[in-house]
């Protein structure tokens, strides 16, 4: 089967709350070792993609594979995290009581067996992976500091460490330079790209300087389901497209 | 659907409204048509009387007995009823017979048939009428037949009822007798049932007992029962009795259950008054005020201070203490409840937890300042007249004081509804619930529709405690027993939904009733629990979720 | 809600336990050491009075584990330290034996004034102590293991998880109240013996039992502290401040949140075993759904999240309420319920609170110390060139 080779596949996913179709049907396929930016104004159902494909909203029709052959919509969010699925929510959450070293060290990938962590305690390797991590998101002179006295763009950048540290297979990234300055998203960009050489991305932006930075497939959504897909400037072209943006 | 002819709708209102005029009617005239009786005619008695002194010739005695009875006079019944009760006696100085009456320490004598006073007697002034148990039943039977056939219906109807209870084989003739003349339909049902329960006890024909049994059986009860399965012994009639056994069976079967749902919303609507102040409060706001029962608490203690000051000061208005209790109730726990809001819960807002605590303590204080200012033992709180007293509906009894909880429930709820849903306030505090900000923004002095909410939801749980304080124990320990119901119905019926705290609480009160017969009342109680605990985790939205985005985290 | 370093946590755990372990000590000198009339002397009586604190403590303590490390505020703790204290008291009253008022070998007084002839099966081993002590900790932790696995799988949280465990306390006192479930109905169960062959009464079983439950607090503060220093207690408080981001990094917070509820039922359940013998009854009462919240209060008093805290609170609350319903019956109420209120608004973090945060503001300074240290370190690394655009960023965000 050809899906066998795409990481993701969505097929016929619809959503609705009280009514209202968050996801109308919606199909989308995402190939191993892609990155893919997914823009669409609001309400266009990015959100509610993100949550069927991490399990917090089950579709009320529709399939979504893993890896070809794991079917997401049977499994809840912590077992298709530990498949290999991380994310980055649009309000950066990370552990605030925690410091940040902590808080990369809690997303290692390991086990997540609570027996397991009651006695484990991290050996060489993996605090130098740690340390790695910390680096890559430059946040190493603040390790012992407690999350909660980061910065908006600080703890931004610590959660794509935190998903760093999970190694997942398939990340998805809410808005990630949401209320970032212009230099700090110019790095942001840099970083993911960087990112997408060893894993499979997923973006959902606003940001269309961000997007064009990233320099990829674009998927738009409108009204829960694909609008347009190409390169940016091939979907930004699309007439239906600028009705959207622009408005009717 | 059955097919009902065009005017039954319009038949059946005009057969209510005459029922409700007969009953106004005889309520008006009842006392004055006794007075009339009286009067008329019963001087016509007076030849007849001496038909009952007859020493001892009983069945002369008994001839004239049946000669007063025949001659339907309303007076008769009443004449009789003494002579049963040997009242009446001769007086030896004219041989005249009289009624010997104790007045104020004297003995007097007097007409039997006009009530006139005729003088003091003496011990050795009268001579005793003979009568024995024979007579006493013959005037037992007669009477009843002439009751059956009082002016009064209302009259009628206790008596052909009286017979029915105690089916003879005696009433029957007395029974056909009055059927003959009767025009009123209610009292010609009851006759003919008397009149049919009276064939099976009798050894009438098996076409006459087959009808009996019909009608017997329509009655549905256990004298119902009682009766086919004597008629069941008679294998003529074994099989159509059994049968009929099986229909009352099944109808007193349905009764039973509609007496335990008639329960299960009695104990409903107080788990809905105990809750509904709470559905605000919680449901609404999300405050958890574990001192909600003590609110209850205090309209209750309410109503005990507006009942003690009636008692002393203005005896006259006791029926209207309720009236009078229920806006103090409702100010007092309001204004408590404002200030509770502003003094302790609005620093607390988005921290449940803490609210709950915080609350909690303001519970114990509460429950103390009760305890000192009112004495730690129970309150008499007194029911007004209206409320005591039950009647039957069919197969099932409904006390007063439990149909005007009901009622009073639906009402509350049905004005917080009205209140929510159509006023300008109710608005104000759904806008807040729902968006703080915007509706500040949008000129709503969010401050104030906290604590006017507030207030509200705790002036509810006032009233509640007026209407509990009549079936429940008034002591500082009220709101304690209601606090964890009211919290369950709360979540068991969904957060923030008024029709879920409405269906959480009677669907408790009636299942809560139904386990009871099986399991006791406490284990009843356990097992309601141990459901709700069950249900939260299957359902921890309650019945009726809030849906969609809005609902989440 | 304070946040604490794990260290500066486990130095007052040892402390604390250096204090429990002497002082009980101490005070059982004073007990069994010094005649009667030694001004110095402690009657029995207060001897055991201390181990009812240290018991509460005990509770304490296993409240503050689930509720200022799991986030799970419950109401329903006392039903795991009656039924610890339960398990106790039937192993008390199969030692009365037959020195009961009926002197049945095998019944004890309230089956017999029941007419029954035999022992319900669920009385069967508890002649045995270990059988016994062994249920103090299974039963529990039993319960709160079903109960929680029911409850943590549906995702039930916050309040509606005080309120059920609420109901579930209730629904308890209430099952016990019935004489039908043999466990003496409204009087529960007293009037107790022997432990272990020692009589009850004598000031050295006392003293035993108060050691015991200073033991059994200290082992209690180890465990915790063991507990929360883990990997495991890290991502425990992960699951308490940001249960869904837990889940997105693939953490079973149902998991994480039984373990935790199951382990502080049985510290509540062995509280309430050392409770019994040394107030001498057990009844139904102990599962009022107010004693439950009362216990809350001693934890949010001592302040939440620092173990420490919780046993300092149980004990002074306690105390007070000793101090208050022998001086002044009345107020005592409205002195705990003020409590409720003051601590909630005024003293979020306890009474330990304003004490730990002075330690951590002062780690707070040396923190700032050692990272302007690592950015000279890392300027230092940028002239020798090693990685310059990291030790840039790391200088600016030292600079902030």
């Amino acid at each position: 089967m050809s899906m066998t080779s795409s990481l993701l596949y969505l097929d016929g996913v619809s959503v609705s709350f009280d009514g209202f179709k968050a996801l109308n049907n919606l199909s989308m396929v995402l190939e191993q070792g892609e990155m893919r930016a997914i823009i669409g104004p609001n309400g266009a159902g990015k959100t509610t993609m993100m949550d069927c494909i991490t399990g917090k909203t089950r579709p009320d029709e529709g399939t979504i594979l893993f890896d070809g052959s794991v079917d997401l919509t049977e499994l809840d969010e912590a077992a298709i995290a530990n498949r290999g699925i991380g994310r980055k929510f649009q309000k950066p959450t990370v552990f605030e009581k925690h410091t940040v070293r902590t808080n990369i060290a809690l997303a290692l990938k390991e086990s997540r067996s609570p027996f397991h962590l009651l006695l484990a305690r991290l050996d060489r390797e993996q605090n130098a992976r740690i340390d790695e991590v910390l680096d890559t998101i430059r946040l190493g002179h603040l390790q012992k500091e407690t999350a909660a006295n980061l910065s908006h763009g600080q703890k931004q950048w610590l959660e794509i460490g935190m998903l760093l540290a999970q190694d997942p297979r398939l990340l998805l990234v809410d808005e990630p330079v949401a209320g970032m300055t212009d230099s700090e998203t110019a790095e942001t960009a840099k970083l993911l790209v960087d990112i997408a050489k060893s894993h499979t991305v997923i973006v959902v932006e606003h940001d269309m300087a961000f997007v064009r930075d990233l320099d990829v497939k674009v998927t738009v959504l409108h009204e829960g389901s694909v609008l347009a897909e190409g390169a940016l400037d091939h979907v930004s072209a699309d007439k239906r497209v600028i009705d959207v943006y622009l408005g009717r | 659907m059955s097919v009902r002819p065009p005017d039954a709708p319009n038949r059946s209102r005009a057969f209510l409204a005459a029922l409700a005029c007969l009953a106004l009617v005889l309520f008006l005239l009842a006392p004055a048509a006794v007075h009339a009786q009286s009067e008329h005619g019963a001087e016509d008695l007076r030849p007849l009387l001496s038909g009952l002194n007859n020493g001892r010739d009983f069945d002369k005695t008994a001839e004239g007995i049946r000669a007063i009875a025949a001659t339907g006079n309303p007076a008769a019944a009443a004449l009789l009823q003494s002579f049963r009760a040997g009242n009446l006696e001769v007086r030896k100085s004219d041989d005249r017979i009289v009624r010997v009456e104790k007045r104020g320490g004297e003995t007097v004598a007097i007409d039997p048939l006009t009530g006139e006073v005729l003088g003091e007697l003496r011990r050795r002034d009268t001579r005793r009428i003979s009568i024995n148990n024979n007579l006493r039943n013959l005037v037992d039977e007669v009477v009843a037949g002439m009751t059956l056939r009082a002016d009064d219906p209302a009259i009628r109807q206790t008596a052909a009822r009286e017979m029915l209870a105690a089916a003879s084989a005696d009433n029957i003739e007395p029974l056909r007798a009055a059927l003959a003349e009767e025009t009123d339909a209610s009292v010609r049902q009851t006759m003919e049932r008397a009149l049919a329960a009276s064939l099976l006890r009798s050894d009438a024909s098996l076409e006459d007992k087959r009808a009996a049994m019909e009608t017997v059986a329509a009655l549905g009860d256990r004298q119902a029962l009682q009766l086919l399965t004597l008629a069941a012994s008679d294998p003529e009639l074994s099989e159509r009795a059994n049968r009929l056994i099986a229909g009352v069976e099944r109808q007193l079967a349905f009764w039973e259950v509609a007496q335990n749902v008639w329960f299960g919303i009695s104990l409903g609507s107080v788990l809905l008054l105990a809750a509904i102040g709470l559905a605000i409060t919680f449901g609404v706001m999300g405050v958890i005020n574990m001192a909600h029962g003590e609110m209850v608490m205090l309209g209750a203690y309410t109503t005990f201070v507006v009942q003690e000051t009636i008692r002393i000061h203005y005896p006259g208005l006791f029926e209207a203490s309720l009236a009078i209790a229920l806006p103090l109730a409702f100010c007092v726990s309001g204004l408590i409840g404002i200030l509770i809001e502003r003094s302790v819960i609005r620093w607390l807002y988005g921290r449940p937890l803490e609210t709950l605590l915080a609350t909690w303590g303001i519970s114990l204080i509460l429950q103390q300042a009760v305890r000192v200012l009112f004495g730690a033992s129970n309150r008499e709180v007194g029911n007004p007249d209206w409320m005591s007293g039950a009647f039957q509906l069919g197969g099932m009894s409904i006390t007063y004081s439990r149909l005007s909880i009901v009622i009073f429930s639906l009402i509350v709820f049905g004005l917080l509804v009205l209140l929510l849903q159509r006023t300008a306030f109710g608005l104000q505090i759904r806008a807040v619930t729902q968006n703080r900000r915007m509706a500040s923004t949008m000129g709503i002095r969010t401050p104030w529709t906290d604590a006017l909410t507030f207030g509200l939801g705790s002036g509810v749980a006032g009233i509640a405690g007026v209407a509990l304080s009549q079936i429940d124990n008034v002591s500082p320990n009220l709101g304690q027993g209601y606090i964890i119901d009211s919290f369950l119905v709360v979540v068991f019926g969904g957060v923030g939904n008024l029709w879920g705290t409405f269906v959480g609480a009677l669907s408790l009160g009636i299942l809560n009733k139904f386990l009871e017969p099986y399991a006791g009342a406490v284990l009843g109680k356990i097992l309601v629990l141990v459901l709700i605990i069950l249900f939260i985790q299957k359902r921890p939205r309650g019945l009726f979720p809030q849906k969609g985005r809005a609902a989440e985290g | 809600m304070t946040t604490i370093s794990p260290t500066l946590l486990t130095r007052f755990a040892v402390g604390a336990i250096a204090i429990l372990l002497v002082g009980s000590l101490v005070v059982i000198y004073l007990n069994l050491g010094l005649p009667a009339d030694h001004a110095w002397h402690v009657p029995t009586y207060v001897m055991s009075l201390m181990g009812k604190y240290l018991a509460f403590a005990l509770l304490a303590l296993s409240i503050d584990l689930v509720w200022g490390f799991g986030g799970i505020l419950t109401l329903g703790h006392g039903a795991f330290f009656a039924l610890g204290g339960y398990a106790m008291g039937m192993y008390l009253m199969r030692q009365i034996g037959d020195r009961g008022v009926y002197a049945n070998p095998l019944l004890p007084d309230f089956m017999v004034f029941l007419n029954w002839d035999s022992l319900p099966w669920y009385w069967l081993g508890f002649d045995s102590f270990w059988f016994a002590a062994a249920m103090v900790i299974l039963v529990p932790g039993l319960l709160a293991f079903v109960f929680g696995w029911l409850a943590f799988r549906s995702r039930v949280t916050g309040v509606y998880l005080s309120i059920i465990t609420q109901a579930m306390t209730f629904a308890l006192m209430l099952a016990f109240f019935r004489n039908e479930m043999g466990f003496g109905g409204n009087n529960g169960l007293t009037d107790f013996k022997d432990i272990l062959g020692f009589n009850i009464q004598s000031a050295e079983t006392r003293a035993a039992l108060f050691f015991a439950t200073a033991l059994a607090v200290s082992l209690g503060l180890l465990l915790c502290i063991w507990m929360v220093r883990s990997r495991f207690g890290q991502a425990l408080v992960a699951v308490r401040d940001a249960e869904a981001r837990a889940r997105f990094i693939g953490y079973r917070v149902e998991h994480y949140k039984l373990i935790v509820w199951t382990v502080s039922a049985a510290m509540a359940g062995v509280a309430g075993a050392l409770y019994v013998p040394q107030v001498g009854i057990i009844n139904p009462s102990e599962f009022a759904p107010g004693n439950s919240i009362e216990a809350v209060i001693w934890v949010a008093v001592g302040g939440r999240g620092t173990l420490v805290g919780s046993i300092v609170g149980a004990v002074l609350v306690n105390f007070g309420k000793t101090y208050f319903t022998g001086a002044f019956p009345e107020l005592w109420l409205f002195v705990l319920g003020a409590l409720f209120v003051v601590v909630t608004i005024f003293l979020p973090r306890g009474i330990m609170g304003p004490f730990f945060g002075m330690i951590d503001r002062r780690r707070q300074r040396r923190l700032a110390a050692e990272q302007s240290e690592s950015a000279a370190r890392a300027s230092a690394r940028r002239e020798a060139g090693i990685e310059p655009d990291d030790a840039a960023t790391a200088g600016q965000g030292a600079a902030q």
